[in-house]
């Protein structure tokens, strides 16, 4: 159920203002892939344009191609809605729905699209919440409001929510930038399990969470403030961090940038 | 009030970079009620000395001296910036009093008159075979025709005061959006005897139809409406745009997103906004004169014939000048205030259950 996602020529804009500049790469499925680089270089951005999230900022628009597979994201008479359902994503701020119950908010996004009996409900939300290492945790109070748990459990939450909806990617940005070293480890741990079924990308700003978590690495970097962000290599993990074939990124890695 | 957290630094110590001594002389806790009760004993004395007769007179000689009593104590034993730092305190605290006064003053006057008629007869008998000048005779037409009214008004006023705030909020962009908004603020400010003779004009003499709860309901919805858009407008920004974005990303429809997450997380503060509107009707007398008409019997059908309502029959009451009709005047008046203070107490309720949790 995991698919490739294949990006060539993407620009996107905020208004005149252009954020991210002609990038391509290729993302495969069921592996992790992370995007590391100095604020304000675009990762979230591009990471938003491949759910088609950007478009949802006022001012926000893209150019060029996103193939989920052989299909094209935004090509004519694409529904953004059915690019949310198969792409799915996490913040950097948890952010259950404050109104909800845990088990309402794990069930929100099969709720929100239509009707559900309630025990293949209950089904899905105890296989997500399991998915995400929170069942054990929240079992017994299911029926309890959301924003009562931890920030590391609201963020596996979300996580819960996220693949309740049984996407075929999911996005990840700075998912643990909020959080605890113990409930980093945690969402490491699940990201490396959630591989298997998902094609997952990652925005981070640790370096070492990039290397223990992801199979590729992608470094963007910007020539200067106001400039787009551009990709500046994409390799596997090992080769970006032991022997990267661009300069700028030896630098970024190793503490030497600016 | 303690002050121990703040800086502590004598200014005469300014001189030298680190103070002296980090302890300083200061006033007992007791010193700000002690400090008020001799100003009001003083701002008494005074009036009575100086045969002053007005009780407003001592009031604010005694408001004076208080902020002068804390400035001038407070500067001796401990320091200038602890006295501004009082006078200001002070001055909030005579705000205050200042500002509930007036009210306590006419909640008290209401119930103490309006409670000697407040009676099961009163609130169940209408006007109806009783003359002015009789005693006897009752609410219940009036308090019907309020209750009729508001419920019509808001029946018209809220869905599409909060349709038109979802669209400024979660739609609207450019020109339409600007241009509503500036309506809106124009609403905001028309009289209620101009809504009622736009009713009157555009229902009654144009289209022929005669006086009615209804007609008076259009032009209480006339005012209600700005004031629904405004609140609810205010509540949907501040729902998180996380929240938002959260749902977008699920791939659920923007419609249901509004639906679903924007409208429950900010329903606590729409459901007072619109008590609050409904507080703002409820007292309106001017178009139920116009359009309501008035009546002495009991009318239950809101869309024939002319009904009351309570701040008319307050105001018939009153304007009858005998002592039977100021006591029914100031019961309905009781009978008016309670019915607001009522719906207030159900909408924070409301409020209060349908609130984010966040109780583990």
């Amino acid at each position: 159920m995991a698919k490739r996602i294949d990006v060539s020529g993407l620009s996107a804009f905020y208004g005149s203002h252009k954020a991210i500049d002609d990038i391509s790469m290729t993302v495969e499925p069921r592996s992790v892939t992370a995007f590391i680089g100095p604020s304000g270089c675009g990762k979230s951005t591009f990471l938003r344009t491949l759910n088609r999230m950007h478009e949802v900022t006022p001012g926000g628009r893209v150019e060029g191609k996103v193939m989920l597979d052989d299909e094209n994201l935004y090509g004519a008479g694409v529904d953004p809605v059915a690019v949310r359902r198969t792409v799915g994503m996490v913040f950097q701020r948890p952010n259950p729905f404050p109104t909800m119950s845990i088990f309402d908010n794990v069930a929100a996004g099969l709720r929100l699209n239509g009707s559900f009996k309630k025990s293949e409900l209950s089904d899905i939300v105890e296989r997500s919440l399991q998915g995400a290492n929170l069942w054990n945790e929240v079992k017994d109070r299911l029926g309890k409001p959301g924003s009562g748990l931890s920030g590391g459990q609201q963020q596996r939450l979300c996580i819960a929510r996220a693949i309740a909806v049984e996407p075929q990617v999911l996005l990840m940005d700075e998912p643990c930038s909020a959080l605890d070293p113990i409930s980093t480890l945690a969402i490491e741990d699940l990201i490396g399990e959630l591989k298997e079924r998902f094609t997952i990308v990652i925005v981070t700003h640790n370096m070492q969470q990039a290397a223990r978590v992801s199979d590729r690495t992608a470094f963007f970097n910007l020539a200067a403030v106001g400039q787009p962000g551009k990709l500046i290599e994409i390799d596997d993990t090992d080769r970006i961090f032991s022997n990267p074939s661009v300069q700028a990124t030896e630098d970024y890695i190793s503490g030497r940038f600016g | 009030m303690s002050h121990t957290l703040q800086d502590q630094r004598p200014t005469r110590a300014r001189k030298s970079a680190a103070p002296a001594s980090l302890t300083r002389g200061g006033l007992p806790r007791w010193a700000p009620a002690g400090i008020a009760a001799l100003s009001i004993a003083l701002g008494s004395g005074i009036g009575l000395a100086f045969d002053l007769h007005s009780k407003i007179q001592w009031g604010l000689i005694a408001s004076l001296l208080f902020i002068g009593i804390t400035y001038a104590a407070s500067a001796v034993v401990e320091n200038r910036r602890q006295a501004k730092d009082r006078v200001a305190t002070s001055l909030v605290w005579v705000c205050f009093v200042l500002a509930v006064i007036p009210l306590l003053s006419l909640m008290w006057t209401t119930i103490s008159r309006g409670l000697k008629l407040l009676n099961g007869n009163f609130l169940t008998h209408s006007m109806n075979g009783v003359t002015s000048f009789d005693e006897g005779g009752g609410v219940y037409h009036a308090l019907l025709g309020t209750i009729e009214q508001i419920a019509l008004a808001t029946l018209i006023a809220a869905p599409i005061g909060l349709l038109t705030a979802v669209y400024l909020v979660e739609y609207g962009k450019g020109k339409l959006a600007k241009a509503v908004t500036f309506f809106v603020d124009v609403m905001t400010g028309i009289p209620s005897i101009v809504a009622g003779l736009f009713i009157l004009t555009t229902w009654n003499l144009m289209l022929g139809f005669g006086p009615s709860g209804f007609a008076g309901a259009m032009a209480l919805s006339i005012l209600m409406m700005p004031v629904v858009v405004r609140s609810t407008e205010e509540m949907l920004k501040l729902v998180p745009n996380e929240l938002r974005e959260a749902a977008l990303a699920l791939g659920v429809p923007k419609w249901r997103v509004i639906l679903k997450v924007v409208l429950p997380t900010a329903i606590g503060g729409i459901s007072t906004g619109l008590m609050l509107a409904v507080a703002r009707i409820a007292g309106e007398t001017a178009p139920i004169m116009l359009l309501v008409f008035g009546s002495q019997l009991i009318n239950g059908n809101p869309f024939e014939g002319a009904q009351s309502s309570l701040p008319l029959y307050i105001w018939e009451q009153y304007k009858v000048g005998s002592d039977a009709s100021y006591d029914r005047a100031w019961a309905a008046a009781l009978v008016l205030i309670a019915f607001v203070m009522i719906l207030n107490l159900v909408a924070r309720g409301i409020a209060r259950w349908k609130a984010p949790k966040t109780g583990r």
